[in-house]
């Protein structure tokens, strides 16, 4: 842990930083073993995971609050398993059975929970960005007080569709955190190869939405930034941008070999910025936690991942039927096979 | 003869005609110095430079736009939209300034642009990366639709794309990329190297768009397939034992009806074959063509074997894609009386 001092934050408690390791730690060992179901043929298709992002996820679900909507992309699973839906589910929806979210019908890309409000993972570059600010736009029309955060990534930060909604969500003061996870990469191409401007977070400065820029390996530093920005939605005063830096270890998708980046690019990130590490080593320099404390947790994780994986397997697969099913609020009108 | 995949194919006919005509212009996402997510133009940038082979943004709308007035220059561009289900953002700019610039202008500008996409399932892809949105092009006076199912042909064709004066959509169906498809998933796929078309020769050869092709002649019944489908009949048609004459139609949009009447004439009976949704898809149009022109020869009531009218599966492909079963039905339907 070189490049950064690992020296317990003091304001932060044992509990909370606990939570963090155990939240983290669940997202990147479930992560680890959809890798390993894909690699087994369980998990067919696209599969896109979230192993070196956590801290994201986990940092801005902390300055959440009960009833906050969260809509996000294709590279979902985190998302999922920080706003509190059942890992079960969520793997047995990327085997495609009956038991996951969207009972097979949707995939890795697509589930949802109405339960945790969690708006879905979408599969088109950019699509959940307007629908995250009408999602906001509904709870400023209710006057709840909810806030909307709308996850997306460096690459799709360039389809036309963000402008559009930055526009009306700046027009309309929504109460919507704009996420930009800039991981650096789009797929195989680098951000300086799509990108006029590398500074995502002052991308709403023609439409007068402030925006910073956050350290997303650290997750204190990204839950701070997420109470600013939530506070400034909940007061009323319209959207936020929040640019993440952060990074992903894996393949864009699971057929991806990774030869646009070099391996100590990646090994480097790991070895040095690794935001459970980080979190991980304040633990045990703080005295919060002794080896042993984080080892039950790491066991306790593991079981609730490996238990996600035999219900993912076990689960049956869907009937037939449901190919016809939830097209229409009406009964499915095609018939025979 | 060289053998080629219709990956390697497609590349081929890139190649040439950058290295022919400076005008040719190859971009799109991950295009350049990644080489494509499917590999299609791998190399080419090294070899003709940044200027010409180039990376965008995850962008289609100004991708297809911006092609649009480069053409309009007397540029011929030919970009890739990753895949057919991302090129909705593109749609206004293909449909309404792409297809009628021509027109509009009383021929002053033209647009010689040539739209790639992957198309078609099969791949285990799910409802955002396994659509074939054909008949969305077909319906749209000044565009072309083709649709290759072989790697000679591939290149072939797109050759005649890049070279024709008005906008071609060039649909690459993406489960032949490798190797043909029979229909059987899970047995051993069969690559490009042992099949008679993947036989490609260098340098240039434009194949007429418009043409079908006969790719089995036969005696009984007709079946009008495309992209994927091609296989999927011949699967039928061996395991049948009905004597079809099976037309691979290579280009949807302009139609070669003389071709489809030779055979209907002859055999009195037809099956149209696609893996497009039923409804409204490009079926109803063959149907309608071969019974206005045929309607006196004809021996039984027209078929058609179809995706259902569902969004595409994740977990029940199987049970959606159209496979050599369901074109056997049909066969036997068109046999009786
Ligand atoms: C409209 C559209 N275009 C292209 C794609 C293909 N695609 C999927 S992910 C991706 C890269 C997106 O990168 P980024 O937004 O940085 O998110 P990350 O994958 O890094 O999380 C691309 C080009 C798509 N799914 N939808
Ligand atoms: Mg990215």
């Amino acid at each position: 842990m070189a490049a950064r001092k690992a020296a317990a934050a003091p304001n932060v408690s044992a509990e909370e930083l606990l939570t963090y390791y155990r939240d983290m730690l669940l997202i990147r060992r479930f992560e680890e073993k959809a890798g390993q179901l894909y690699g087994m043929g369980l998990i067919g298709g696209f599969c896109h995971l979230y192993i070196g992002q956590e801290a994201v996820v986990v940092g801005l679900e902390a300055a959440a609050e009960e009833g906050d909507k969260r809509i996000t992309s294709y590279r979902d699973h985190g998302h999922m398993l920080a706003c509190g839906m059942d890992p079960n589910g969520v793997m047995a929806e990327l085997t495609g059975r009956e038991g996951g979210y969207s009972k097979g019908k949707g995939g890795s890309m697509h589930m949802f929970s109405r339960e945790k409000h969690f708006y879905g993972g979408h599969g088109i570059v950019g699509a959940q960005v307007p629908l995250g600010a009408g999602l906001a736009f509904a709870d400023k029309y209710k006057g709840n007080g909810r806030v909307t955060f709308t996850y997306f990534g460096d690459g799709a930060a360039n389809q036309g569709q963000v402008y559009e909604t930055f526009n009306m969500a700046a027009l309309w003061d929504l109460p919507v955190v704009f996420v930009i996870e800039n991981n650096q990469y789009a797929m195989g191409t680098a951000q300086k190869r799509s990108t006029s401007t590398p500074e995502l977070y002052t991308r709403g400065a023609a439409f007068g939405i402030k925006g910073e820029i956050v350290d997303g390996m650290d997750v204190l530093a990204v839950k701070a930034a997420g109470e600013k920005a939530v506070k400034h939605c909940r007061s009323g005063k319209g959207p936020y941008i929040l640019e993440i830096k952060t990074y992903r270890y894996r393949g864009h998708s699971m057929s991806d070999p990774a030869k646009y980046r070099t391996r100590e690019e990646v090994q480097k990130m790991r070895e040095e910025r690794d935001p459970i590490d980080h979190v991980r080593e304040m633990l045990l320099t703080g005295k919060h936690a002794s080896e042993e404390d984080l080892k039950a947790i790491d066991k306790e994780i593991k079981k609730i991942v490996g238990d996600s994986a035999d219900f993912a397997r076990n689960s049956p697969e869907p009937a037939l039927e449901e190919l016809w099913t939830d097209i229409y609020a009406d009964a499915p009108t095609e018939g025979a096979v | 003869m060289p053998r080629m995949t219709m990956i390697e194919a497609l590349r081929d006919a890139m190649d040439v005609k950058l290295a022919q005509d400076p005008s040719v212009l190859v971009f799109g996402e991950d295009v350049g110095y990644f080489g494509g997510v499917f590999r299609c133009t791998a190399g080419l940038q090294a070899k003709h430079g940044e200027e010409r082979v180039f990376d965008t943004p995850i962008n289609e709308s100004a991708i297809v736009g911006m092609a649009v007035g480069m053409a309009a220059q007397g540029m011929r561009p030919c970009v890739e939209v990753q895949f057919a289900d991302y090129v909705f953002p593109a749609y206004d700019q293909i449909t309404q300034e792409a297809a009628r610039l021509r027109h509009r202008s009383n021929e002053m500008f033209t647009c010689p642009l040539v739209v790639r996409m992957p198309t078609g399932g099969g791949i285990f892809g799910g409802q955002t990366h396994s659509q074939s949105p054909e008949a969305l092009f077909t319906h749209v006076a000044g565009l072309k639709v083709v649709i290759p199912s072989t790697p000679y042909d591939a290149k072939g064709l797109l050759i005649a794309a890049i070279e024709d004066p008005d906008p071609v959509i060039f649909l690459e169906p993406k489960r032949l990329y490798n190797g043909p498809f029979y229909g059987d998933h899970s047995g051993k796929s069969v690559g490009w190297a042992k099949h008679p078309a993947g036989e490609v020769p260098e340098g240039h050869y434009a194949i007429e768009i418009g043409k079908a092709d006969v790719r089995r002649p036969g005696s009984d019944v007709t079946i009008l397939a495309y992209g994927t489908m091609v296989y999927i009949a011949e699967a039928a048609v061996e395991q049948s034992g009905i004597d079809a004459e099976i037309i691979d139609l290579r280009s949807l949009l302009p139609l070669d009806l003389e071709t489809i009447k030779a055979s209907v004439e002859k055999t009195g009976r037809c099956v149209v074959v696609h893996e497009a949704t039923r409804t409204s898809g490009f079926g109803g149009e063959l149907i309608a063509e071969v019974q206005e022109a045929c309607f006196w020869h004809l021996k039984s009531p027209l078929q058609r074997v179809t995706g259902w009218d569902a969004p595409y599966p994740h977990a029940t492909e199987w049970d959606y894609f159209p496979g050599p079963d369901r074109v056997i039905r049909a066969l036997h339907k068109a046999m009786e009386d």
